[in-house]
């Protein structure tokens, strides 16, 4: 049996590599900080975006690629990233908030 | 006799009322002289509201459009009214139609039927301001930035939170830096100046990105005048600083307070018991006095 329930470990971990893989990332703002400040996912991503403090925030792409409504506390904005690059941007109510979306290929 | 019955018999002589423009270039009286005399019988020149931050609802004030009444209850109570009233933005809190809509419905109850706006970061987060300057962009043909004479001061708005500097600071852009620099060439340096934005023009505080980028140039811009204002809010404070010829202030939002310079994470809605609130909420008025402007703050304590 013991194998057997092994084997059945190992199905269920193969299956779960490939969600993991997709690379979908969470950023938070919060205390005037986005966080991670930097992250990096494989193309194809989606990042979600949560605001956390009391005070509305946007996500604005500095090439004006992605740009998110104001969010009030608690509410979130999604963006696919398909193509490999590096995307800076700020909240743009206060823009000394900056981070980074690093695209690539993971090796 | 004194300058001021001086000035108050040549307004009786020539029938002035509040808001009229006069030039009387060569001659006995400026128009900022009548505004002085109109001053001396109570008239303020403008009014300065700010930060109304229509559609905040959390703890920090969870009724803006009552304490907007109420600033505007207090206007509206004044003796004499002003001929114009300016807002230096942040007027919605989200750049929400409906909450410009509710915020010009809350406006036009001021007697002062003449209202200045620029925007602020909160109007604009949108990208190009559509809901902002659908209902403000007549006067600067959408762009933002634009000048008028009134009472015989040079008034002059600006757009900080379009062009953000890469260390967060306020900015205005070289089209607007071209323009500001053409509109106030050639003017005589008697004229008084008032310069309104929404942001600071004078680096308040650099880490909460309280300043504008440009602010040096436009302090060299504005230096060779003899009366310079410069208003903004944004801060949610009053902050106050002299340098030469050129007054900078900060005004008081209607809405909430803010905490003082690098005083907690960030430059959020500061929370004071209820009680407190009135006494940090306010406007600013100016008066023409002695070829200058004199600005006071009230609240709504």
């Amino acid at each position: 049996m013991k194998p057997g329930i092994l084997a059945c470990v190992l199905l269920v971990a193969s299956f779960a590599v490939p969600a993991a893989h997709a690379d979908d990332a969470m950023v938070v703002m919060k205390n005037f900080d986005f966080s991670p400040m930097d992250i990096t996912v494989a193309p194809g991503s989606t990042v979600t975006w949560k605001n956390l403090d009391g005070e509305p925030h946007t996500v604005a792409s500095r090439d004006g690629l992605f740009r998110s409504p104001a969010l009030d506390q608690n509410d979130t904005y999604q963006f696919k990233f398909d193509k490999p690059g590096v995307y800076k941007y700020i909240c743009s109510i206060h823009p000394k908030m900056m981070a980074t979306v690093t695209v690539k290929q993971s090796k | 006799m004194t300058d001021a019955t001086n000035r108050r018999d040549a307004l009786k002589c020539l029938g002035v009322g509040a808001g009229t423009l006069f030039t009387l270039q060569g001659g006995v009286f400026s128009a900022f002289d009548l505004a002085e005399a109109q001053a001396d019988m109570g008239t303020p020149l403008f009014l300065q509201i700010s930060d109304t931050h229509i559609g905040f609802n959390k703890d920090a004030n969870p009724d803006v459009a009552g304490t907007l009444n109420r600033t505007i209850d207090l206007v509206n109570a004044m003796p004499k009214q002003p001929a114009l009233v300016l807002h230096t933005g942040d007027v919605s809190h989200l750049s929400r139609a409906s909450e410009f809509d509710t915020a010009n419905q809350l406006l036009s109850r001021l007697k002062v039927s003449e209202l200045h706006v620029v925007p602020g970061e909160h109007d604009v987060t949108d990208g190009p301001g559509a809901e902002f300057f659908a209902r403000f962009g007549k006067p600067s043909n959408n762009r933002g930035y634009y000048s008028f004479d009134s009472q015989g001061v040079h008034f002059v708005a600006l757009v900080n939170v379009m062009n953000f500097k890469a260390n967060g600071l306020g900015g205005l852009g070289d089209d607007q830096m071209a323009w500001l620099k053409d509109d106030l060439a050639g003017r005589s340096a008697s004229q008084p100046i008032v310069v309104f934005a929404h942001m600071p023009l004078w680096t308040i505080y650099e880490p909460w990105g309280w300043g504008t980028g440009e602010g040096d140039e436009i302090a060299d811009l504005l230096r060779r005048f003899g009366s310079v204002t410069v208003l903004n809010g944004h801060i949610h404070q009053i902050v106050q600083k002299v340098e030469g010829n050129i007054l900078f202030h900060t005004a008081r939002s209607t809405a909430y307070p803010q905490p003082q310079a690098g005083s907690g994470p960030g430059p959020g809605p500061l929370l004071v018991p209820a009680d407190q609130l009135p006494g940090m909420l306010g406007i600013t008025t100016a008066m023409a006095r002695k070829k200058k402007l004199s600005l006071t703050d009230a609240t709504l304590a």
